[in-house]
């Protein structure tokens, strides 16, 4: 059986799942498993990209995903009338000072001679700057954090329109998810300029360290993302379901379908989104493989299988390692910002490590890491079963405990907790796979 | 009188918490780093080990207190802590010979190893999670305070109280018992040697006759046994939460970094560096300052150089200064 074959029917196999799915639990479920599918699926790129091109090691995940969010966020939403006028020159300031600190404090670093004048100095920068970025700072936000508090409370974004029509513009969230993918580059570039020098543990728990500061900042700067009171009524590049239900030519439509004009309009808006979607996941995916194929490509393998004779090659490999761990975490970025598009919403308490870091990671290890393809089938059947475990779960509870009596302690614990066996399966899925088939179900070539 | 004023808040703020904390996080440092000496990868499954031994610890004190068994003014999980211990040893010495095991005879990469500490870190999630349910557990028993806040304004006269917690005491003397011992351990019998031997070079001891598999094995039940007293310790003082376990991986990757990695001694030192950075970068300084400036400087503030949601912020800048100027750590650990 050659690989195309092979391929082609797990791609099948994964997609008689859903459709499956959609069978048994309905279309609108099935249409959500295929859009985060598909949004898993470019996460899964990305994560590819660091790991399976150069064995970058990044456990960040969720911390880029989230960057992709603030994205969604700052470009979709109508700026908060008075907002800036409040305060957001004070910010400005106050983060340009910062930014001003942190270069001054490197300028020092590098121009003076190493001594205890250096550190003195250098310390006397970063605890000023310090202090005069708070106290710039801290009255400003709370200038901007009083303005109309209930409902906005920060600065708002960049969408032209008013509080009512801003929905209007939902053109502006297509060209929200590039700037995800940018304000993640940024940060992969911050980061990766510090830590891609050591060692593979190393990059892991730096990486491990931004997530949770990136989820911390937006749980808490309320002037940038309102924190755990939450953006709600991000707009959409698609239409609304109420507007699809009140126009005339479309539930007629639907009728003729045989569909009611309910669930024809949700269904309609999910099926433009996973067609957005599924552009997107082929652009990026037709990228990353032409990358594959380059020379750059097929450098970036050589430095992950063998950094010595690479580098004695005469390649650079810091500059390249620093390359595609900004690449892919613009990838992570464009799909967080997709996926707060979906969502409609940005809850910054719902960045969770073990879903969005390394649920991602299972999706590359189960797929194949190296492999493109490999990670776009990971995605989506990790997905699945991610969704899916859990009533599998309740099923088979419901199933071992059906001699118990009713109100048996231990059944109702049983049926109780099924719902946290998602991470088990996860877990022994991922061991498994890496014992017994390490390459995983598309192998690289 | 405002001088001693100023000591006892910052004590009770700052010093008392901060030590405690810092015990909690060097116990835990520990575990990691006697894992990266002898196994050679950072376990990512560490927290959810301290996390796993904890639960036990936690269902046998339950256990205990519905027989009735208390052990008077100290609470009852330092009874069920042995049997906490022994639960964990058994899951880790499951987990290294159905899973580790196979990557040590394959001599894989230790990169590899650390992704499969993540399977095993989902696996025992996935347990904890089972068992005993995501949510907040306290199982603290017995009286709170050995000298509570209002009793030692009224004995000392003093405004400023000074709070001991029964489980502050408890953390801090079970952390010295447990570190004497574990460097008894280590520096005088002949297994603590074979297993520092094994750690330094690995082909010089096995050429010695040093039984690896025996090693591995030592280091897990140590390990195991860290874990198990740095979370229930972790979990009087503050509370049981599955995920705040998960996120204790940070500060106590940050603590073995700090101290340099595979060195015990750094451990220790990190722990401390790592807690009271964290505790006196977000403590609201006015408490402190009103005693010691005079009145016309008074701060107007909180005097807080940040919220404390950004804890992980401040043992992630250290760790990122420690590994740009000093990568070995401030103990010579392994340089990796």
């Amino acid at each position: 059986m050659s690989d195309t074959v092979k391929n082609s029917l797990l791609f099948a196999l994964v997609f008689t799942l859903i459709i499956l799915s959609g069978f048994f639990q309905g279309w609108n479920n099935a249409m959500f498993i295929l859009n985060m599918g598909i949004i898993s699926a470019i996460m899964a790129l990305g994560v590819n990209l660091q790991w399976g091109f150069a064995g970058l090691f990044n456990v960040g995940v969720m911390g880029f995903v989230a960057l992709g969010g603030l994205a969604a966020v700052l470009l979709g939403m109508p700026a908060t009338p008075g907002a800036f006028a409040a305060g957001g020159a004070g910010v400005v300031l106050a983060l340009l000072l910062g930014i001003g600190t942190l270069v001054a404090a490197s300028f020092t670093y590098k121009r003076m001679p190493s001594g205890r004048n250096r550190n003195l100095a250098m310390m006397a920068i970063l605890v000023f700057g310090f202090f005069a970025f708070r106290g710039i700072l801290d009255p400003n936000v709370a200038l901007i954090e009083a303005v109309n508090p209930a409902a906005t409370g920060y600065l708002g974004g960049l969408n032209p329109g008013t509080d009512e029509t801003y929905r209007d513009n939902g053109w502006i969230m297509l060209l929200a998810w590039p700037v995800g993918g940018l304000f993640a580059a940024g940060a992969a570039w911050l980061i990766g300029k510090a830590a891609l020098g050591l060692r593979s543990d190393y990059l892991a728990i730096a990486t491990l360290g931004i997530a949770e500061i990136v989820i911390a900042m937006m749980k808490n700067e309320d002037w940038l993302t309102r924190g755990v009171k939450n953006v709600i009524g991000v707009p959409r590049p698609v239409p609304y379901e109420l507007d699809l239900q009140n126009s005339a030519a479309f539930v007629e439509r639907a009728a003729s379908l045989g569909f009611d004009p309910v669930e024809a309009s949700t269904l309609w808006v999910k099926l433009l989104y996973a067609l957005l979607f599924a552009v997107v996941l082929g652009i990026i995916f037709w990228l990353s493989q032409r990358a594959l194929n380059s020379p750059w490509g097929r450098m970036l393998r050589a430095i992950r299988d063998n950094e010595v004779a690479a580098e004695a090659m005469g390649k650079d490999i810091t500059a390249r390692r620093l390359q595609v761990f900004i690449i892919g975490s613009a990838i992570c970025g464009i799909a967080g910002a997709m996926m707060t598009t979906l969502d409609g919403q940005l809850t910054p308490g719902t960045y969770q490590p073990l879903r969005f870091t390394f649920l991602v990671w299972v999706m590359v290890i189960v797929g194949g890491s190296g492999s493109n393809l490999g990670a776009i089938l990971g995605g989506f059947l990790v997905w699945f079963l991610w969704v899916q475990v859990e009533p599998i779960g309740l099923f088979v509870m419901n199933i071992l405990t059906s001699g118990m009596a009713e109100d048996n302690w231990l059944r109702l614990h049983l049926i109780e907790s099924a719902a946290q066996m998602r991470l088990m399966t996860m877990g022994v899925i991922m061991i498994l796979v890496l014992r017994f088939s390490p390459r995983g179900l598309i192998p690289e070539k | 009188m405002d001088f001693l004023n100023a000591i006892v808040a910052l004590a009770n703020y700052v010093l008392i918490p901060g030590i405690t904390y810092g015990s909690q996080l060097a116990i835990g440092a520990l575990g990691v780093t006697l894992v990266y000496g002898i196994l050679r990868f950072s376990n990512f499954a560490h927290g959810d080990t301290m996390a796993f031994g904890t639960m036990i610890t936690i269902l046998a004190t339950w256990w205990l207190q519905s027989m009735g068994v208390s052990l008077g003014p100290l609470p009852t999980a330092l009874l069920a802590l042995p049997i906490g211990i022994l639960g964990c040893i058994v899951l880790v010495l499951v987990i290294d010979r159905s899973v580790y095991r196979f990557y040590r005879e394959q001599k894989a990469k230790p990169v590899i190893l650390v992704i499969v500490s993540m399977g095993v870190m989902f696996v025992m999630n996935g347990i904890i999670r089972f068992i005993i349910g995501p949510d907040d557990q306290s199982f603290s028993d017995g009286p709170r305070f050995i000298i509570s806040a209002r009793d030692f304004k009224t004995m000392t006269g003093l405004d400023e109280g000074l709070g001991i917690r029964t489980t502050q005491v408890i953390t801090v003397v079970t952390a010295i018992i447990v570190v004497a011992l574990l460097f008894w351990f280590l520096n005088k019998t002949r297994s603590g040697k074979s297993m520092r031997a094994y750690s330094d070079n690995e082909d010089l001891a096995l050429l010695s006759g040093i039984n690896p598999e025996r090693v591995v094995m030592l280091t897990w039940i140590i390990v195991a046994a860290l874990a198990t007293i740095a979370g229930t310790l972790y979990g009087l003082d503050k509370s049981f939460k599955p995920f705040t376990y998960f996120q204790l991986l940070l500060p106590i990757f940050a603590s073995a970094v700090v101290g340099g990695i595979g060195s015990p001694l750094g451990a220790i030192a990190g722990g401390f560096v790592i807690a009271f950075s964290e505790v006196t970068i977000t403590y609201a300084w006015k408490k402190v300052l009103v005693y010691l400036m005079p009145d016309s400087l008074e701060p107007s503030g909180l005097v807080q150089l940040m919220s404390t949601d950004y804890k992980f912020a401040v043992s992630f800048v250290i760790l990122l200064i420690v590994l740009l100027f000093k990568p070995t750590g401030l103990f010579k650990g392994q340089s990796i």
